[in-house]
């Protein structure tokens, strides 16, 4: 055995240990990554209630949720957390980083301030959210409310002012995260570009629309993708903060409790794999937008 | 250049007298109101836990009697002290194997030449590209089969690599010199060794920002973790305090205080770490 490895070329020996290295890892991307991922698929194509065989059902489950109504309304509610939540979440880091870094005094205090939430845990914060929202006398929000003369609100009772209050916890905590990133996109801008543009008589306004949001342009393509696919996959502040129903009415429930629900409460395997196998679609299409766009430049 | 000729080039500098104008008060004072506004959940939340229960519709941040009553009501009647060593002990075996194995897998796709190598890192890479959620029934069904429920290992064995963390390792390697690893094949030491010893050290920035986040990611994982326990005894630190949070929702200091409990391992190790975990976002966000 040594024998035969000892008459091995350079290159040859190279190749054993390579592969000797890679041989559980590639054991672990074959069995936990791509198996599972050509089983979803495969599922999709079964009527299968855990119990029982599973039935070929062909298109059927991909058909019938083209006509189910509660798919449409969460596929709806997802793009709904996606289209507030991405562009509110990244301007307002923005202005944040903007002005952040033109500040020296307790710079690294104040960036620490907004990057907290960021430390914490969904489930937790959900729950902490979840008690400012409640009623007079019991929720912060409706008792600050009634101290200002305000009129209080329904937040998670309301089918209409729900989705955005879940929404609001998740904005809060991946805020400081997109702040962090801005900062380091805005600090990798050569301090010569700015001084040649004062030289050219630029004022504040115009070197900011023409210097550093282009020269930003990677780093908001990255935060939008960042935070657009963890948008589509909102599921524990939901599950949280709604008793994991995505009420009231499904108005706030999004695609991956929708998936949780048939898979794990119903036990309709073959349709929710077909739902990941949609959810998957989505992120893909976000994913190679995102390199197209990158490249384009 | 003098500073007078342009003002506006000292903003990105240090601080100087001069520059102490009233709009630059007023954005500073906007900025620390926002970061104030930023950690006042977590404020109330720790503030809420220190209260007896007649106190907790009160707004006043600092309790009248201040009490640890609901930590220890917690502890006594509860498993939380058990799904806290859970989570504790399934982040702390993740990180080390992602670690271990994302470090050795990065480092074999940078520095070795082999047929194949390419089909590898583009195999690996493409993984990013599908969701936890896609995977999660057949993980279950998998998990089922071979009785995986319902264990430390049925929890963890979906996170003990990572393509992130692959790619992540494999772009630091670049930049280890190759002279370094020729050196220590000279002076005998095996691929291993070589790897452990000489390339491992010079990449510890990047493995301690891989460590901090997959440690997080193991802390605060939900989906998961929901999924594969239907034993209370095996709950992980989220799904315990997602089910005893639905027990105790009217008595809000116990849902505060365990929440706080949830989030102040994480809040103490960024207060200790924080450089590193912020440099750390800049280092990965940059890069990937």
């Amino acid at each position: 055995m040594s024998g035969l490895y000892g008459r091995l070329s350079i290159a040859g020996k190279q190749a054993v240990w390579a592969w000797a290295f890679l041989a559980l890892p590639v054991l672990f991307y074959v069995v936990i990554r791509f198996w599972p991922t050509a089983d979803s698929f495969l599922i999709s194509f079964y009527s299968w209630n855990l119990l029982g065989t599973p039935r070929f059902v062909g298109l059927d489950n991909y058909v019938r949720m083209w006509s189910d109504p509660t798919f449409w309304l969460v596929f709806r509610n997802t793009f709904e957390y996606l289209i507030i939540g991405t562009p509110v979440s990244i301007v307002v880091a923005f202005v944040i980083a903007y002005y952040l870094d033109q500040v020296r005094f307790a710079h690294g205090l104040i960036r620490a301030l907004y990057f907290i939430p960021f430390m914490t845990t969904a489930v937790a914060m959900a729950w902490v959210w979840r008690w400012f929202y409640q009623p007079v006398p019991i929720g912060v929000f409706n008792n600050l409310l009634s101290e200002l003369d305000l009129p209080t609100q329904p937040f998670l009772r309301s089918t209409e002012q729900a989705l955005p209050s879940v929404l609001a916890p998740a904005i809060w905590a991946g805020l400081g995260f997109q702040v962090v990133i801005f900062l380091a996109g805005l600090r990798a801008i050569p301090e010569s570009y700015y001084e040649a543009a004062r030289i050219d008589g630029a004022g504040k306004w115009m070197i900011l629309r023409r210097i550093t949001i282009p020269l930003l342009r990677p780093t908001v393509v990255f935060l939008v993708v960042i935070s657009s696919i963890g948008f589509l996959r909102i599921f524990d502040q939901v599950f949280n903060m709604t008793d994991g129903s995505g009420g009231p009415l499904n108005s706030t429930k999004p695609l991956v409790l929708y998936i949780y629900e048939t898979a794990f409460q119903s036990y309709q395997m073959g349709y929710a794999a077909a739902q990941t196998v949609v959810l998957f679609t989505i992120l893909l299409l976000i994913t190679l937008l995102q390199l197209w766009l990158l490249r384009s430049k | 250049m003098t500073a007078g000729a342009l003002p506006s080039t000292a903003a990105r500098g240090a601080v100087r007298f001069k520059d102490v104008r009233p709009g630059r008060i007023v954005a500073w004072t906007l900025l620390a109101m926002g970061g104030i506004a930023m950690v006042m959940p977590l404020v109330v939340m720790i503030s809420t836990s220190l209260k007896y229960p007649h106190e907790v519709y009160d707004l006043n941040l600092i309790p009248v009697e201040p009490t640890l009553e609901n930590y220890l009501h917690i502890f006594q009647n509860t498993k939380f002290l058990r799904w806290f060593v859970n989570s504790l002990i399934i982040s702390i075996l993740t990180t080390a194997s992602v670690v271990f194995f994302d470090g050795l897998v990065g480092y074999v796709l940078c520095k070795f030449s082999f047929r194949g190598r390419q089909v590898v890192f583009v195999a690996i890479l493409s993984t990013l590209m599908i969701p936890t959620e896609m995977l999660v029934i057949p993980w279950y069904l998998m998990a089922r089969d071979f009785g995986w429920l319902n264990s430390v290992w049925g929890i963890m064995f979906p996170g003990i690599m990572t393509g992130f963390g692959t790619f992540l390792m494999r772009q630091f390697f670049e930049g280890v010199p190759d002279d370094y690893i020729h050196a220590a094949r000279i002076d005998g030491l095996n691929e291993f060794q070589i790897w452990w010893r000489i390339a491992m050290p010079l990449v510890t920035p990047a493995l301690s920002a891989l460590a901090i986040f997959t440690f997080l990611g193991n802390w605060t994982a939900f989906l998961w973790p929901l999924i594969a326990t239907s034993n209370r005894d095996l709950y992980t630190l989220p799904v315990g305090l997602a089910s005893f949070s639905g027990e105790f929702a009217t008595e809000w200091e116990m849902v505060m205080a365990g929440a706080s409990l949830a989030t102040l391992p994480t809040l103490v190790f960024f207060l200790i770490f924080q450089r590193y975990i912020i440099r750390g976002v800049m280092l990965t966000g940059v890069k990937g």
